[in-house]
C-alpha cells in the first residue's frame, strides 16, 4: 500500500510542473501586459514610470528567467504581490476565499450524494418503469441546465417575488452584531440558493452514473450467487449490489473537482460570494497577473491532489486495484 | 455498396425508434431553420432602437418584450441563435482537429511519443476549464471569434483519449496489417485506414461538445466577456435581464429557455446517435 501511494506520489511531480509551466505561459503569451494596464488607468505616467514598473516586476527579463525565478519562489510558497491597489500577498488572498469556496462545494456535493444514490438505486431497480423514465427526462434537462440562468430564476421567484431569501452576499449588513445562533441561521439563509444551484446539475450526472452502476453490478455472478443462496432482495440490494457500485463514485468525486471550482466563477459572480472564484474574475479583469498565475497554480493543484486522494482511497477499499 | 446501404438503414431504423433522439434531432433542426432564416423570421431589426418602448412588457407587437433600448428581445434571440450555432460548431471543429491529430499519433505511434501526448492531457484536465478559458480571452480581446479558439483549444482532450484509445484497437487489426504488407505509409494508414473506422464515438462526441460549448459561450456573454453587445447573444440578453431583475422578467425567461432547449437537442442527438451506433451500450 505504502508502495503504492508514493509511487503515485511521485507521478504527481511531472504533473505539477507541466501545471506550472502552463500556467505562466498561458498569462505571458497573451497581448497586453500589466504594466499597460496600470498606466493606462494613470495617464500622467511617463516612459520611466512605465520601465520602473517593468524592473520591479521583472518583466523586463527574457521570459525563461522570469519563469525559473518564479518557480524558485513557488517552491518556497511565495506567490508574489498582487499588482491591485491593495498589494497583498497572493497567497494570502487566495488562502482567505478558498474556504468559502470549499465549504459551498463540499455542502453542494454532500446534497448531490444523498439525492443522487438512492435515485440511481431506485431507477436501476424497474428500468424503463415510471420512475426511471422521469429521473431520465430529469437527467438530460440537468445536463442542459445554464447554471447561472437557474440562478437568476430563482433569484426573480424566491429573492424578489416571495421574498424567501436573500440574493448576494454570504451575511446580511447587520451579521456582525448577532449571536452564533441567529448568525448561523443567517449564513445558511445566504447558502441555501447557491449550495441547490451549484449541485444542480451535478445531481444529474451522478444519478445517472449511479444508475448505469447499479445496472452494471445486478449483472454480475456474486449478485446470482447471493440470490441463489437465499438472501432478502433488500440485502442483496444494498449489502452486495450499492457497496460495488459506490465504489466507482470516490474516483467521479475526484474528477469532478476542476468543474466545481471552475463553476465557482460563475455562480459566486452572480451572488456575489467572496469565494476563489469571484477573486479569479476581479483578478482576471484587473490584469493582476500574480494573483491569476496563482490561482491556476493552486485550482490545478488541488485537483491533481483531489484526483490522488481519490485514487489512494480507492485502492484502500478495493484491494484489486493496488495489487496490480 | 449494397452492405452500407444496409448498415445505414439499420441506423436509421435504431434511432428513429428512440423518441428522445428525435426529439433532440428536431429541436436542433428548428434551430438550424430559425438561424438560416433569421432575417425572415425576425420581426423587427435587432438592433433598432426606439426609446417610447422601453423595457416593455411581451405584448402582441413584442411578444418576448423589449429591453433597456427597447429593442425587441424575439428578434434578438433569432439572430442570437445564428451566434451559438457558429461558436458551437467552429469551437468543435477546432477541438476535434486537435484532438484526432494528438489522440491518432498517440494511439498510432505509442511509446514516448504516447506517453508525451497523453500526459499533456493530463495537465491539461486538471485545469479548472473555466479558469483557463477566463484567463486567456481576457488577454485577448473578448470576440466571438478568440472564444470559438479559446473554447476548442481548452476542449480537445476528451477527443483525443477517444481516438486514442480506438487507435490502439484499431492498429493491430487485419486490414490494417493488410495495408502496411501493401506498403502504405504510415500517414496512409493513419487516415484513410483507421480514422476511417473511428469516427463514430468522435461523431458522438463532437455532437454533445457543441452543447457543451453553446452553454460555455453563453456562460462568457453572461459575464460580459464572451460576445460583446450590441452584437444580440443569448448569454448577454441575459446579463440584462440580471440587471434589470427586480422589473424585466422576460429578459432573464426566454433566452435561458433557449439556451436549454438547443443543449437539450445537442445532447438527445448526440445519445440518440451513440445508442444507434451501438445498442449494445444503451444500457
Amino acid at each position: 500500500m505504502w508502495f503504492y501511494v508514493f509511487r503515485r506520489l511521485v507521478g504527481m511531480i511531472p504533473l505539477l510542473i507541466g501545471i506550472t509551466m502552463i500556467s505562466f505561459a498561458v498569462i505571458h503569451l497573451a497581448p497586453g501586459s500589466p504594466v499597460d494596464m496600470q498606466t493606462d488607468l494613470n495617464p500622467k505616467a511617463s516612459p520611466e514610470a512605465r520601465l520602473r514598473l517593468e524592473r520591479l516586476y521583472g518583466l523586463d527579463k527574457p521570459l525563461h528567467v522570469q519563469y525559473m525565478q518564479w518557480i524558485g519562489r513557488l517552491v518556497r510558497l511565495d506567490f508574489g504581490r498582487s499588482f491591485s491597489a491593495d498589494n497583498r500577498p497572493v497567497l494570502d488572498k487566495i488562502t482567505e476565499r478558498l474556504p468559502i469556496t470549499i465549504l459551498i462545494n463540499a455542502l453542494s456535493l454532500a446534497l448531490i450524494l444523498s439525492v443522487a444514490i438512492p435515485i440511481g438505486v431506485y431507477a436501476a431497480l424497474r428500468p424503463d418503469g415510471m420512475f426511471d423514465k422521469s429521473t431520465t427526462v430529469f437527467v438530460f434537462v440537468g445536463f442542459a441546465m445554464p447554471t447561472f440562468w437557474l440562478a437568476l430564476l430563482c433569484m426573480i421567484l424566491f429573492g424578489v417575488h416571495l421574498g424567501w431569501l436573500p440574493i448576494s452576499g454570504l451575511s446580511s449588513p447587520n451579521a456582525e452584531s448577532l449571536s452564533t445562533w441567529p448568525w448561523l441561521v443567517d449564513r445558511a439563509r445566504h447558502l441555501v440558493m447557491p449550495v441547490l444551484i451549484s449541485g444542480f446539475t451535478g445531481l444529474a450526472g451522478f444519478s445517472r452514473y449511479m444508475r448505469s452502476n447499479m445496472l452494471e453490478v445486478f449483472q454480475q455472478d456474486y449478485i446470482t450467487t447471493a440470490r441463489a443462496k437465499g438472501l432478502s432482495e433488500s440485502k442483496v440490494i444494498f449489502k452486495h449490489a450499492l457497496r460495488n457500485a459506490l465504489m466507482p463514485v470516490i474516483t467521479i468525486l475526484g474528477l469532478s473537482l476542476p468543474t466545481l471550482i471552475g463553476g465557482s466563477v460563475i455562480f459566486e459572480s452572480i451572488f456575489a460570494i467572496p469565494g476563489m472564484g469571484q477573486l479569479f474574475y476581479q483578478s482576471v479583469m484587473a490584469r493582476d497577473y500574480p494573483t491569476i498565475m496563482g490561482a491556476l497554480v493552486i485550482g490545478a493543484s488541488l485537483t491533481l491532489l483531489g484526483n490522488m486522494l481519490a485514487d489512494i482511497s480507492y485502492a484502500l477499499i478495493d484491494p484489486r486495484i493496488r495489487k496490480s | 455498396m449494397k452492405i452500407r446501404e444496409g448498415l445505414g438503414g439499420e441506423f436509421l431504423r435504431r434511432f428513429q425508434k428512440n423518441k428522445l433522439a428525435v426529439s433532440g434531432g428536431l429541436l436542433v433542426l428548428v434551430l438550424f431553420l430559425v438561424s438560416f432564416a433569421a432575417p425572415l423570421l425576425a420581426p423587427y431589426d435587432p438592433h433598432r432602437i426606439d426609446v417610447s418602448q422601453v423595457l416593455a412588457e411581451p405584448t402582441r407587437d413584442h411578444p418576448f418584450g423589449t429591453d433597456q433600448l427597447g429593442r425587441d428581445v424575439l428578434s434578438r434571440m433569432i439572430f442570437g441563435a445564428r451566434i451559438s450555432l457558429k461558436v458551437g460548431f467552429v469551437a468543435v471543429g477546432i477541438a476535434v482537429t486537435i484532438g484526432v491529430l494528438l489522440g491518432s499519433l498517440a494511439g498510432y505511434y505509442r511509446g514516448w511519443t504516447d506517453s508525451v501526448i497523453m500526459r499533456f492531457v493530463d495537465i491539461m484536465l486538471c485545469f479548472p476549464s473555466f479558469f483557463l478559458i477566463l484567463a486567456v480571452i481576457t488577454f485577448l480581446e473578448p470576440s466571438i471569434y478568440n472564444i470559438m479558439a479559446v473554447i476548442g483549444l481548452t476542449g480537445w482532450m476528451g477527443v483525443a483519449r477517444l481516438v486514442r484509445a480506438e487507435f490502439l484497437s484499431l492498429r493491430e487489426r487485419e486490414f490494417v496489417l493488410a495495408a502496411r504488407a501493401a506498403g502504405a505509409g504510415d500517414l496512409r494508414i493513419i487516415f484513410l485506414h483507421i480514422l476511417r473506422n473511428a469516427w463514430p464515438p468522435v461523431l458522438v462526441s463532437a455532437t454533445l461538445g457543441v452543447a457543451g460549448a453553446i452553454l460555455t459561450e453563453s456562460a462568457l456573454s453572461f459575464l460580459g466577456i464572451g460576445v460583446q453587445p450590441p452584437t444580440p447573444s443569448w448569454g448577454n440578453i441575459l446579463t440584462e435581464g440580471k440587471d434589470n431583475l427586480q422589473i424585466a422578467w422576460w429578459l432573464s425567461v426566454y433566452p435561458g429557455l433557449a439556451i436549454l432547449l438547443s443543449v437539450l437537442g445537442f445532447n438527445l442527438l448526440g445519445e440518440g446517435i451513440q445508442s444507434a451506433l451501438n445498442p449494445k451500450l444503451r444500457k
